[in-house]
């Protein structure tokens, strides 16, 4: 499934690396730990967080992730939109939370 | 896979947290334009961004020096820090001495050296403490991890 399939049945916001939004997202992992994120997830997923800072872009640059969607209404700090601009790296947000986006992403196939 | 031979020294500041991670990227950039298989280049980009991110959380300052040679690619992630006075414990996993604000940035969870043992295929740390700690790693290819590169002419 397109990530822009994805940000218009979510009605994600496209923060940056809006020219990527028809990638394929093969996957998904939700987590707060970047430790967890770096093990457990892959090329090609959309990692579902809350964190903020531009260390998110590194790891989503690091595994190849398809988007980095940022939950719960929390707002990416410049820097980090400034990083994933440079490096072409998809950040969405959403007023959902982490677990609401989990499930509705998981509906629409992504597992 | 041969890897062109590359040996850099990458250096790593205490409490910088958005300026680590260059040493993996530039790793991970290196490995995909020699087309190493994919899975070799993710286990060295994971385990070289935590060490990194170990010296930025727990040291004053560091580098990270990365060696490829080959098939085989060792990483060294060497600090001056407080070191660590029982090694045994600090590898246990969730075990952690991070300060709250690197755990609330979602670092600091007690799952680097984890994650580097099982990307690693040869792990080593030693320490001392008041003085700083060392980390060494060496990757090899795997079996299961298919060598990329271009079709055989047909």
């Amino acid at each position: 499934m397109q990530l822009a399939e994805i940000a218009q049945a979510l009605g994600l916001t496209a923060r940056s690396g809006e020219q990527h939004l028809s990638r394929e997202v093969t996957g998904g992992c939700v987590s707060d730990l970047l430790s967890y994120a770096m093990a457990n997830a892959h090329a090609g997923d959309v990692w579902v967080t809350i964190q903020v800072h531009p260390n998110i872009v590194g790891v989503a640059e690091l595994l190849d992730l398809t988007a980095v969607i940022v939950a719960g209404g929390q707002e990416p700090e410049k820097a980090t939109l400034d990083k994933a601009k440079e490096q072409g790296i998809a950040i969405l947000t959403s007023r959902e939370t982490a677990f609401t986006l989990a499930g509705r992403l998981y509906e629409l196939g992504v597992r | 896979m041969t890897l062109r031979s590359f040996s850099h020294s990458y250096p790593v500041l205490g409490g910088a947290y958005y300026l680590a991670g260059r040493a993996a990227s530039d790793a991970k950039r290196r490995l995909g334009e020699q087309e190493a298989p994919a899975e070799f280049a993710r286990r060295i980009a994971i385990a070289t961004y935590e060490a990194e991110m170990n010296i930025c959380i727990h040291a004053i300052s560091g580098e990270v020096v990365i060696v490829m040679e080959g098939e085989r690619v060792d990483v060294v992630a060497n600090d001056r820090g407080p070191g660590i006075a029982d090694i045994g414990l600090a590898l246990t996993p969730g075990y952690s001495t991070a300060s709250e604000k690197a755990r609330t940035m979602g670092f600091g969870a007690g799952l680097g050296f984890a994650n580097m043992q099982r990307c690693a295929d040869r792990f080593q740390v030693s320490s001392q403490v008041g003085i700083g700690t060392r980390v060494e790693m060496t990757f090899l290819p795997r079996p299961e991890e298919n060598p990329g590169g271009a079709a055989p002419c047909s």
